[in-house]
């Protein structure tokens, strides 16, 4: 089975991006299936299911959502090989731009929105830039301009890496991002496998619980901001 | 090449300003570091590397490439297109397309039919270089052969740019800035000439002249198509130009297509224009999604399509000066 990490902030398209590609390997004759992760809430379920695609959901709730991934990605691997699937989508969401799902060995993909904005490919961290490929929605209502000047960025965030345009309604572009999707490796099990990079630190007391405001209450990994009108002789 | 890792920073730097890029982007000081880059990294503190989101290994690799996929830019030649070939698939009901259209460097063709038709998705095939494998079964040929991967893959030196009917500008810049910016990526050599040129020319297609300083939110539909035509004609590396529509919105459509040929672009456009419609070399009729004819335009098409124009050049008068608040009240002579 081929396992396909799909990362992208929210709302950028993954769901339609993968919707499509999944249409276009059914049509093939391939058995496809997808992990939706998500925050708090998703419908996304239900546009898989009406288009026949096996779908499995979790829900992160008081969780770093993509902590809960990385503790729960191996389970979805198990759970796509006894249901048979040929191809197995995990989606979820990096909700920080720092995040980085992405599993070594294990075909990653990166989904960029152009209307984000031409510098948006900068402000992205690991999540882009150690990415195998980045698809990039929405490419048909930005200018021309924009579409060419917004691939030139996502080539200097992450040189050498495949990317492509893909728009989530029409289809234009999934072609391509199938045949990108044919390299993918075979992944037979995760035991062992390493993420391509560390999740962001946490453990601050905020992260267990705590709601007060106040230097007293913040002990453990807390990170303070430098002020410049502060800062004393240099 | 030299192991990047042993190069001192102000070095490298200053031979490739897009490392020194790099290392602000994920809020790096290296600035005036007289440090080799290996030397460099391994004195970063653990928690700087945790906060950039690279290890160390990953942000030589990182450079290592940055550095060759800049050099690549630099050399790749623009795409030179000598002609495209379009063979048919299949429409909507499986019924095989026998087309087979050759189109040369310098040539228009224009895409009719009803809306839903099919027109869209016949550009999208031509968009992504289709290889028998899009819905249609089409397959496109460039020079007489199938594309090479790297070229139909290539993202920012795409063999084909399309403007679109339904696009937003999201950047707030002014027109200067917005053209210079894409300029500076397309690395030309006089990036404040061509801007100039861009606009100049812009103007001249549209008859609402706008200032470079004007924020390009603030372009009317008009002019952002003559914006966007001039653009693609004189600073777009693509040979091969799609183009969904030009409104009849104060754009001079005759000379937006002469430009975009003199460049010898191949241009498809999509219509319901009779205007467009007839200005190509040939037209190709969609029914159905699938090509139900190609028309080449005959000399009696031609004829008409002049006089079209000038009852378009009517028209126009009439729209301008009721713009300016006078009345109509002449009896209208319609020589046709």
């Amino acid at each position: 089975m081929q396992l396909i990490t799909v990362a992208g902030s929210p709302s950028v398209g993954k769901t339609s991006v993968i919707l499509r590609a999944c249409e276009w390997l059914q049509r093939e004759g391939l058995r496809v299936g997808v992990a939706k992760f998500d925050a708090l809430s998703t419908s996304d379920d239900q546009l898989y299911a009406q288009k026949g695609v096996p779908v499995t959901v979790g829900l992160a709730g008081a969780l770093c959502p993509d902590h809960y991934f990385v503790s729960n990605v191996e389970d979805c691997q198990a759970w796509g090989q006894r249901q048979g699937f040929d191809v197995l989508f995990t989606e979820s969401a990096g909700l920080c731009n720092r995040c980085s799902p992405h599993v070594a060995g294990v075909f990653a993909i990166c989904v960029v929105d152009a209307l984000a904005g031409v510098h948006t490919p900068k402000k992205i961290g690991p999540m882009l830039r150690l990415a195998d490929l980045v698809v990039i929605t929405k490419g048909d209502i930005v200018s021309q301009v924009e579409r060419e000047v917004f691939a030139y960025h996502v080539r200097l965030a992450n040189p050498g890496a495949r990317a492509l345009f893909c728009n989530g309604i029409t289809g234009q572009g999934v072609s391509d991002l199938v045949a990108q999707l044919r390299q993918a490796p075979a992944t037979t099990a995760l035991e062992g496998h390493r993420l391509r990079f560390p999740m962001p630190a946490a453990v601050c007391p905020y992260c267990v619980g705590e709601t007060a405001i106040g230097v007293t209450h913040q002990r453990g990994n807390v990170k303070k901001m430098h002020f410049v009108d502060q800062e004393q002789g240099s | 090449m030299s192991n990047i890792a042993d190069l001192p920073l102000d070095v490298l730097q200053d031979a490739h300003p897009c490392v020194g890029e790099f290392f602000s982007t994920l809020g790096l000081d290296a600035a005036d570091s007289r440090l080799a880059l290996g030397e460099w990294l391994a004195q970063l503190a653990d928690e700087d590397i945790l906060d950039v989101g690279m290890e160390r290994d990953q942000m030589l690799a990182h450079i290592q490439r940055l550095i060759n996929e800049v050099a690549n830019m630099n050399q790749t030649a623009d795409g030179v297109v000598r002609s495209l070939t379009l063979i048919g698939g299949r429409d909507k009901a499986g019924t095989p397309e026998t087309a087979r259209l050759v189109v040369r460097a310098g040539e228009v063709v224009c895409i009719v039919g009803p809306t839903g038709s099919g027109k869209s998705r016949l550009l999208a095939d031509i968009e992504c270089l289709a290889q028998g494998d899009t819905p249609t079964g089409r397959r496109i040929l460039i020079d007489g052969q199938p594309p090479d991967p790297e070229r139909r893959y290539a993202l920012d030196r795409k063999l084909v740019a399309q403007l679109s009917q339904n696009m937003n500008f999201v950047v707030d810049l002014t027109v200067r800035e917005f053209i210079a910016m894409h300029a500076r990526c397309r690395l030309v050599a006089d990036p404040d000439a061509v801007t100039d040129q861009v606009i100049a020319c812009a103007n001249e297609l549209t008859g609402e002249k706008f200032a470079p300083e004007v924020s390009v939110t603030q372009l009317s539909g008009g002019q952002t198509r003559a914006l966007m035509i001039a653009d693609v004609a004189l600073l777009s590396a693509a040979p091969i130009v799609l183009i969904d529509e030009i409104e009849n919105a104060g754009v001079d459509r005759r000379r937006a297509l002469e430009l975009l040929v003199t460049g010898s672009k191949i241009v498809f456009i999509s219509t319901h224009d009779p205007l467009l419609a007839l200005r190509g070399a040939q037209r190709i009729v969609i029914r159905n999604g699938g090509i139900a004819d190609i028309l080449a335009t005959s000399a009696q098409e031609r004829r008409n399509l002049n006089r079209l124009e000038s009852l378009d050049a009517l028209l126009l008068e009439i729209r301008e000066r009721l713009r300016r608040g006078l009345r109509i009240e002449e009896e209208l002579q319609w020589s046709l």
